[in-house]
């Protein structure tokens, strides 16, 4: 027998590690790399039966079978005098020839990421050279090219028998491409989210469970884009539709490249709720270092004040969202104007209002506890919000306030009458509140986008824990104390100055 | 070259490799012995940067495995605990899958797949589907595999279970080629014959942590005390005994038998023989009595268990 040294001789690979700059050979070794998963996988596809059997129906029989519904329909529509609303439904069709084949997708990408998973047959594929990415784009493409080039040609199939039939409906061009485009960006969305499902799951049945936080908003979506659909005059909002999916899908693509790495698919016990673990993750998260004993001003020190530090970025985007969101509010009065200046009450009214309501907040201390309790309660619907919607909805909740003092601002300057008495009825407390809503945004920000992209050297549920750690430190810490002062001033301070400013 | 210093690695509050320190030099097999959830394929797959330390370094081929994780993965073939082979591939196609990502030049990509199968007598499995080999022919694979980009250190984790002993004899030929060929190799694995077989340098290692460290020989002389004599004569010792336990610990004895312990057994046998046969005793046989790794492993654990159960009820 010859010897092994005689057999593999000298043909080391030369060894290089990538340098984490992405120029034109980065890009294409990633891409060169990642086609050699493709390629393997997409050929493993195309061997089994199981996959093929329903994307071979989907894409040649079921054209044609809804080619000859779309005869019947309109025939249908024709004899009962209703051919006007061909042009609204007829749309549907070539929609849900798309849609099926691409909601495969979904199949192989929980296969291709979950399945490998479980038969153990990742941990060679991760002893490679490969990097994360190359093998996330690898299995991704994988996932969604035999469902994509399925419906395409569904499509395709469907639009030709229409074209080259007797029939009389011809879709335009740029509905078309809008179907088309729409189909895409679902496959996109179903993959990526189907990658972040795998990511958290060891075995295909723990992922087909998941997989229902995937297929019911993807249903949802395309009933919603079906009602748009049947209203020609409402179809750009498919544009918009498709411009929602595809921030959706950056972040979720953001959020699968990094939980698709080594140590979150060889971690331990995913599946598994550890309480205990979560419980004293969180705990030491909310104290800060223990060293010492706990002392009000060291956990200030050390853990509340670094911990907001650490939201600057987060903050930074909140106020661009709250002043984007008051210039919103400015330039929609300019649409719809409010006729303030056919408004009645006159400063000694106003006057009357204010006195009355300070009189109350006198006789009632109980305004202060409202007054904090409904800013409190504001910022938290926002940090639950986000959390299911990687924080934009929080920002959203958050920002919508301002766009309305935008809106009233601008109409009462609109108006002629002085903003004054209107800027002073928010400053005074303002200066405090707007400073803790800025802080509460950017910590509910971050809770919900953590997970896109938790650091380095964490896993995303140790991030997130860290990150809601991070919501009550600064929550409690600086929030509520900040709108407990807020509160105060607006209920005594504020109508004080507005009561003086209308004396004036 | 394999380094690893004060190596630690934690899921969450579990502590799985706990401060482990070892080097394989070139040309040295190392093995890691050890109960299944030892530790063992998590240091594996820090050495193959899967896993990020929590603690300590490695260094693997000269390479990083944190700062240079690329580089570790080119410079090493593994053999994953579980083949993870795809079944409805070929033997051809996966290799050549494989070489691909490793990017060999066309001409090596085709050639070494068929060399290395040849080897390990799968040449004839090429054109079959993976799902059709038998346990010990994926096991085979997995180890081509491993081999294909002819890295310098090889983790190997259980390289011969599931494999019939001629193929099980052929793999452990192959790794001692590897090892002439000046590889790093480190190995984990519950069989103690082949550890013994393989390995320069043995760890044992329990609950995450190297419990003993050493040669065979250094294990065996640590914990099952030095070398022991087996003396075998044609009649009974009578008398010489008493004189025999002057210069040798004596451990057990019998009609015409005693077994004896030699710290050094180049200095003393040749004192026991002329003792015995200055007193006109006949020699049968006088041996030493083998000690295998399974006994050097068991007195190892047991003393760390009791160790253990001693500092718990302190």
């Amino acid at each position: 027998m010859i010897g092994l040294s005689e057999r593999i001789g000298q043909d080391r690979v030369p060894l290089a590690e990538p340098s984490g700059q992405w120029g034109r050979a980065a890009v294409a070794r990633t891409l060169r790399n990642a086609l050699i998963v493709t390629r393997r996988e997409v050929r493993d596809s195309l061997r089994d039966w199981r996959i093929m059997a329903p994307i071979f129906l989907l894409t040649l029989i079921f054209p044609l079978l809804a080619n000859e519904m779309t005869r019947v329909f309109t025939g249908f529509f024709e004899d009962n005098g209703a051919e006007d609303l061909l042009p609204s439904l007829l749309p549907l069709m070539p929609m849900i020839v798309g849609f099926f084949p691409v909601s495969i997708s979904l199949v192989i990408a929980l296969e291709t990421f979950v399945g490998e998973k479980e038969r153990r047959s990742l941990e060679p594929l991760l002893s490679t050279p490969l990097t994360n990415t190359e093998l996330y784009l690898g299995k991704s493409f994988a996932a969604m090219l035999p469902p994509l080039l399925a419906s395409y040609s569904g499509m395709a199939i469907y639009m030709g028998a229409l074209i080259l039939g007797e029939q009389q409906w011809r879709p335009a061009p740029l509905l078309v491409v809008q179907i088309v485009l729409l189909t895409t960006s679902q496959a996109l969305m179903m993959v990526t989210g189907a990658v972040v499902v795998s990511s958290q799951t060891t075995s295909t049945r723990a992922a087909n469970l998941l997989a229902s936080f995937i297929i019911i908003p993807m249903s949802l979506l395309v009933m919603l884009e079906a009602t748009i659909m049947v209203q020609p005059h409402r179809r750009s909002l498919l544009w918009v539709i498709m411009v929602g999916v595809l921030v959706a899908v950056i972040l979720l693509v953001r959020m699968g490249a990094r939980l698709f790495n080594r140590e979150e698919l060889l971690g331990r016990a995913l599946d598994q709720f550890n309480l205990r673990w979560i419980g004293r993750t969180f705990w030491r998260g909310v104290r800060g270092p223990a060293e010492e004993a706990f002392s009000l001003r060291r956990w200030y020190r050390l853990s509340v004040f670094p911990a907001a530090r650490g939201l600057r970025g987060g903050a930074a985007v909140v106020l661009i969202c709250v002043i984007g969101a008051f210039a919103g509010g400015w330039i929609a009065a300019g649409q719809w104007r409010l006729p303030l200046d056919q408004f009645a009450a006159n400063d000694e009214t106003l006057l009357d209002n204010l006195r009355s309501w300070f009189d109350l907040g006198q006789d009632n201390p109980h305004l202060i506890v409202m007054a904090l309790v409904q800013n409190a309660r504001v910022l938290l619907a926002a940090t639950l919000l986000g959390v299911f919607t990687f924080g934009v909805m929080g920002l959203v909740l958050v920002a919508v306030p301002f766009g309305i003092l935008g809106f009233i601002l601008a109409q009462v300057t609109m108006a002629g009458l002085s903003p004054l008495p209107f800027l002073l009825a928010v400053i005074p407390h303002g200066t405090l509140e707007v400073p803790a809503i800025v802080l509460a945004g950017a910590a509910a920000l971050r809770l919900g986008s953590v997970v896109t992209r938790p650091p380095a050297d964490m896993t995303a549920s140790e991030a997130w824990l860290a990150a809601a750690a991070d919501v009550v430190k600064v929550g409690v810490g600086l929030v509520l104390p900040l709108l407990l002062l807020a509160a105060l001033l607006e209920v005594t301070l504020t109508p004080r100055v507005v009561e003086f400013v209308l004396t004036l | 070259m394999i380094e690893t210093f004060e190596l630690s690695k934690n899921f969450k509050d579990f502590r799985a490799v706990d401060r482990v320190t070892f080097t394989v030099a070139p040309g040295e097999i190392f093995a890691m012995l050890g109960p299944n959830g030892a530790g063992k394929t998590t240091t594996v797959r820090m050495l193959t940067s899967i896993l990020k330390p929590t603690a300590g370094w490695a260094r693997v081929a000269g390479y990083d495995v944190v700062a240079q994780p690329t580089a570790v993965r080119a410079s090493v073939g593994v053999l994953t605990e579980q083949h993870g082979l795809y079944e409805r591939m070929k033997g051809e196609e996966y290799l050549d899958f494989f070489a691909r990502i490793y990017d060999l030049p066309p001409e090596v990509r085709r050639r070494r797949p068929r060399q290395l199968m040849e080897h390990f007598g799968l040449g004839d499995a090429l054109d079959k589907r993976l799902g059709e080999y038998s346990k010990g022919m994926k096991q085979k694979l997995a180890l081509v595999r491993a081999m294909l980009h002819d890295p310098p250190v090889l983790l190997l984790d259980e390289p011969t279970s599931a494999m019939d002993p001629q193929s099980a004899k052929l793999v452990r030929e192959a790794i001692k080629e590897l090892r002439r060929e000046e590889r790093t190799i480190a190995i984990t694995t519950h069989n103690l014959i082949e550890a013994e077989d393989l390995a320069d340098h043995i760890a044992v290692i329990r609950q995450g942590r190297i419990i003993a460290h050493g040669t065979f020989a250094e294990l065996s002389g640590r914990f099952v005390g030095a070398p022991l004599m087996e003396l075998r004569l044609t009649q009974h010792l009578n008398g010489a005994i008493d004189a025999l336990r002057e210069m040798v610990a004596i451990v057990e004895t019998g009609d015409c038998w005693l077994r004896y312990r030699a710290p050094d057994p180049a200095l003393t046998n040749p004192q026991v023989i002329r003792r015995l046969t200055g007193a006109g005793l006949d020699i049968v046989t006088l041996s030493e009595v083998s000690r295998t790794l399974e006994d050097v492993y068991l007195q190892i654990v047991a003393e760390d268990e009791g160790m253990a159960s001693h500092d718990r009820s302190e």
